[in-house]
């Protein structure tokens, strides 16, 4: 006889900090450099160099307590986790773990119907480590110290989480928040945003936890997904059989859509932390709370409702257009360029999120000038250019950021704006096909289609189809 | 007139008369180290081409008249071999740091560059400063200018024997739980341990960041005092390091002493003390009563707690901080290994020494989950009482005066096998690292067997100026002391001068 279960899902997100250098030296922070070529001596551990925070990191760690509602620790120390891998240089990792930088917080999410609040426990600064990489033809193992000391601030929830659902509310939640304070890029592809997930389950009803494993190595919120309902089932299955589930370490493979322990609790390793003696506790003063609070943006919810009263955009399309931050900013520059809102709305998503997905990327990668998708619209607006080279016109905008009037006039796009000479041609296209002609007299007005598609391939898609049809319905009626 | 017996002051100002070159100075020292390094060894690396070269640079800016205010532009020196210097090896003396040659200077030795001092070579040490008698060195003891049948003291031996051997006008240590006053003590010259944040660290290898602390050894104490002008300042790159409000201490070389408050703890002259240091000892307040201070004995509590909460937070730090050197980076590492872990093992076994490893299991102990409240936040807390004491007694004395080193040198050896009795060694000058506090080590005087005694002054954080002014007060009623072997057979058991 199976019981009915329900899930408990706490998580621990790593999110790197958009700082231009490192978090204790001033090395760069950019991400995809040659290997080995954003490091230091300080970021490569050498003997005898010494950590120096970038107050930066400080900052932004703040602004993110602050939003994600955390009590601030205003004398917050850095401890050292100490574990021996190739990719940690000094065998040590900066980190927070008896005084971290914010507790206490939560976020609010929304999900199909229900609304919930998932708490934070804490949140801590710490520095990224560097990257293995197997190098199979020489049959080695090489390192990339580029990532190594790279800010991160470590999120941990409260178990607070019932379901897949919740968990991407959640995490979406975490991404557009931290986007929108412009803190961190959130890339799940690059890995600036990692989630793990503790997960356990227990009978509906029974006030105790079940035993939890952690998931790591998660790359998209569909892996998530996945391995959340993959580990699920596999805990009730352990239950079911009348076994225990063990507290232990799991690695997803998403490609087998499996997981498989990598260790358990009897092996965690002893990270002998310890306050590190090179660096004094940072105080954060209420001036400078009251400081980054005071920069605080204006966040999605605010943003959603001013566009519907400002521009008169549906709720559902500001939701879209206010997903990223980027997004958004692209919109309301367009908008008051353009003066055309709904127009700008339109362009970005449908235009935009259709190349987004075709370019496999998303709306927080668009990098083009609000300046230029205004002018474009512009240019449609005054009958210079069609819909059709409008569009085409965008993915250029879209892909290389061209300024549209230029790439129009070289690329021969805009409509021909002499109708005399449009006259003309439609006069040919109509003497070439007597037989639309007389079958337009008939009655079959259908028969208008051909000739205008007929025109604009003479003049090589440079007239407006809407213009185009009226001339020839003109002309034809007039020849009765 | 043998010019590597001067002072490294009378050396520098010789230069700027012009009648020594700095090239000069160089030949000169590197004919007597060639002489003497085989007795004392106190150098790993000798760097002479390079002094040379360097000299000649320094030389030609002081004739054109640049320079002009380092007292010690020209004079060679040398530094201990934890400190980096760009380019020449820093092992730390030890195996797994085989070949080390870091692309970056510690800030010390660009501070000493600026200055216009000449390096002679990096000096010998207990490895990873961890020792009392530099034999932990993978590079052999050195021997003590005294008698060779003696350590010098550590881990700052190199440096403290090429003082006193005159194998170099000045040297760099490091201090981090008595490392340079108590082979000064031994040694029979003067060092002193800078406030905790007055030399900048960065570039010193750490054996425990919290302790550590750079410092010079000299033949006297107005060369520590021109050196302490050029090694310290606040450093950016070292977040613990501190500002000062003056950095003029050659003007502390003063002989005044009156009004001076002197505390002598009596637990510095109880169990354990040979009778010969406390009567020098005591003999070095009762100069110093005599030129006007005013000497008293007081009670300090804490001094049995010292020993235990340094080894406690230095291993756990030191377990820390030596963890870098895996064999994956730089150094040494083992030829022979399956798999990582193999590489590991066998990279950390073959490289480090047994005082060092012995540290370091102390240390990732005491740091390990259950034993971390009772063993590490434990000696935080004793440490911060030990601080508190001193506290009080500073507001009652400028100066405390004790031992440096309960014993005179101990014979090569001794200490090796029993390292308890030579973590007791410390006794008197660990809590004065505890306390983040400035300490100098003079001598006053030899014992019967000939060997020198030093005495030991401490005073509150950033008070290095009072420190310097009661040494050097001190050190004017001492006739100056020079190891009797040191020209070979000239002087034969023979009284010192």
């Amino acid at each position: 006889m199976s019981y009915e279960y329900e899930t408990v899902i706490g998580l621990e997100v790593h999110c790197e900090l958009s700082t231009r250098t490192k978090i204790f030296c001033g090395c760069s922070t950019e991400f995809g450099g040659a290997p080995n070529t954003h490091v230091c001596p300080v970021c490569a551990g050498m003997p005898g160099t010494l950590p120096v925070l970038n107050r930066k990191v400080v900052e932004y760690a703040l602004a993110a307590c602050l939003a994600l509602n955390c009590d601030i620790t205003q004398h917050c120390k850095f401890d050292r986790k100490n574990y021996f891998y190739p990719d940690l240089p000094k065998a040590y990792q900066i980190s927070q773990l008896y005084l971290p930088i914010g507790r206490n917080g939560h976020v609010d999410i929304e999900c199909e119907g229900y609304e919930k609040s998932i708490g934070i426990h804490e949140i801590h600064m710490e520095e990224d480590a560097g990257k293995l990489i197997h190098d199979k033809w020489e049959d080695c193992t090489v390192i990339d110290y580029n990532r190594c000391g790279v800010p991160l601030i470590e999120i941990v929830s409260e178990p607070d989480m019932s379901s897949a659902d919740e968990v991407i509310a959640y995490l979406e939640k975490l991404r557009r928040t931290l986007q929108y304070l412009g803190v961190s890029d959130c890339r799940m592809q690059e890995g600036s945003i990692r989630a793990d997930i503790n997960l356990s389950v227990r009978r509906r009803g029974e006030e105790k936890l079940g035993t939890r494993t952690e998931m790591k190595n998660m790359n998209s919120f569909k892996a998530i997904t996945r391995a959340i309902q993959a580990e699920t089932d596999r805990q009730i299955e352990v239950l079911e059989d009348g076994k225990r589930v063990t507290q232990e370490t799991r690695r997803w493979d998403d490609s087998k859509c499996a997981s498989y322990a990598m260790r358990s609790k009897e092996d965690a390793q002893d990270y002998r932390y310890f306050p590190d003696p090179d660096l004094p506790p940072v105080f954060i003063s209420d001036d400078w709370i009251a400081r980054v609070k005071a920069l605080e943006p204006e966040f999605r919810e605010d943003k959603c409702r001013r566009y519907v009263s400002e521009y008169g955009i549906s709720e559902q399309d500001a939701l879209v257009l206010t997903d990223s931050v980027r997004m958004a900013d692209i919109f309301e520059e367009t908008a008051k360029i353009c003066k055309d809102p709904k127009e700008a709305a339109n362009w970005l998503m449908v235009e935009a999120m259709r190349i987004v997905k075709a370019r496999e990327t998303d709306p927080s990668q668009m990098n083009f000038s609000p300046r230029h998708l205004a002018e474009l619209i512009a240019l449609v607006d005054a009958g210079t250019i069609n819909r059709a080279a409008a569009r085409e016109i965008f993915e250029k905008i879209f892909d290389e950021d061209i300024e549209p009037e230029s790439y129009a006039q070289e690329h021969g796009m805009k409509i021909e704006s002499d109708s005399a000479g449009l006259e003309k041609v439609i006069g040919e296209v109509i003497t070439a096909n007597p037989k639309s002609v007389e079958d337009y007299r008939a009655g079959k007005k259908k028969a208008v289609g051909f000739l205008v598609g007929q025109t604009m391939k003479a003049m090589n898609g440079r007239a407006d189809p809407g213009t185009v049809n009226k001339m020839i319905v003109k002309m034809l009626d007039e020849e009765r | 007139m043998d010019i590597t017996s001067l002072s490294a002051l009378e050396l520098g100002s010789r230069i700027k008369a012009g009648d020594i070159t700095s090239m000069d100075a160089v030949r000169a020292q590197f004919e007597k180290i060639k002489e003497r390094e085989d007795r004392y060894s106190c150098y790993i690396t000798l760097t002479q081409e390079q002094a040379l070269r360097r000299a000649e640079q320094v030389q030609r800016r002081i004739e054109a008249g640049e320079l002009r205010n380092q007292p010690l532009a020209g004079v060679p020196m040398a530094l201990k071999d934890n400190i980096c210097t760009r380019g020449v090896l820093t092992s730390c003396a030890s195996k797994i740091l085989e070949g080390f040659k870091p692309p970056y200077d510690a800030a010390v030795t660009e501070r000493l560059e600026a200055a216009g001092a000449v390096m002679l070579g990096k000096l010998n040490m207990d490895e990873f400063a961890m020792g009392s008698t530099t034999e932990t060195s993978c590079y052999g003891p050195v021997k003590n200018p005294w008698d060779t049948g003696r350590v010098p003291g550590g881990s700052s031996g190199g440096a403290a024997a090429a003082a006193a051997a005159e194998e170099t006008w000045y040297a760099i240590g490091s201090d981090t739980g008595g490392s340079i006053r108590q082979p000064s003590s031994f040694c029979g010259v003067t060092g002193m341990k800078p406030t905790y944040g007055a030399v900048s660290r960065y570039g010193l290898i750490a054996y425990a960041s919290s302790l550590d602390q750079i410092g010079p050894i000299a033949r006297n104490v107005s060369d520590c005092a021109a050196v302490m002008e050029i090694i310290a300042g606040w450093d950016k790159r070292d977040s613990t390091s501190v500002r000062l409000d003056d950095y003029k201490f050659t003007d502390a070389l003063v002989d005044d002493v009156k009004g001076l408050r002197i505390g002598i703890p009596r637990s510095y002259l109880g169990e354990g003390l040979d009778p010969e240091v406390k009567e020098a000892v005591i003999g070095a307040a009762k100069a110093l009563e005599a030129k006007g201070a005013a000497v008293e004995y007081f009670d300090m509590g804490m001094v049995d707690y010292a020993i235990p909460a340094y080894y406690v937070i230095a291993s756990a730090e030191a377990s820390s901080n030596l963890s870098r050197f895996d064999g994956v980076k730089y150094g040494y590492r083992t030829p022979d290994f399956e798999d990582l872990q193999e590489m590991y093992k066998k990279t950390r076994d073959d490289g480090f020494g047994m005082e060092v490893k012995r540290r370091m299991l102390i240390g990732a102990f005491v740091l390990s989950s259950g034993y971390y409240d009772a063993y590490y936040i434990k000696a935080l807390q004793v440490k911060a009482l030990i601080k508190k004491g001193f506290d009080e007694a500073f507001e009652k004395y400028d100066i405390i005066i004790g031992p440096t080193a309960p014993t005179t040198a101990p014979r090569l050896g001794e200490n090796l096998s029993d390292p308890l009795k030579m973590y007791l060694g410390d006794i008197y000058t660990v809590s004065v690292n505890l306390a983040g506090l400035p300490g100098i080590s003079v001598p006053c005087g030899t014992d019967s067997s000939g060997l020198p005694i030093g005495v030991q002054m401490i005073g509150q954080t950033f008070s290095e100026k009072t420190l310097l002014r009661a040494a050097y007060a001190f050190e004017k009623t001492m006739p100056g002391m020079r190891p009797p072997q040191l020209d070979g057979a000239a002087v034969k058991g023979g009284e010192q001068a």
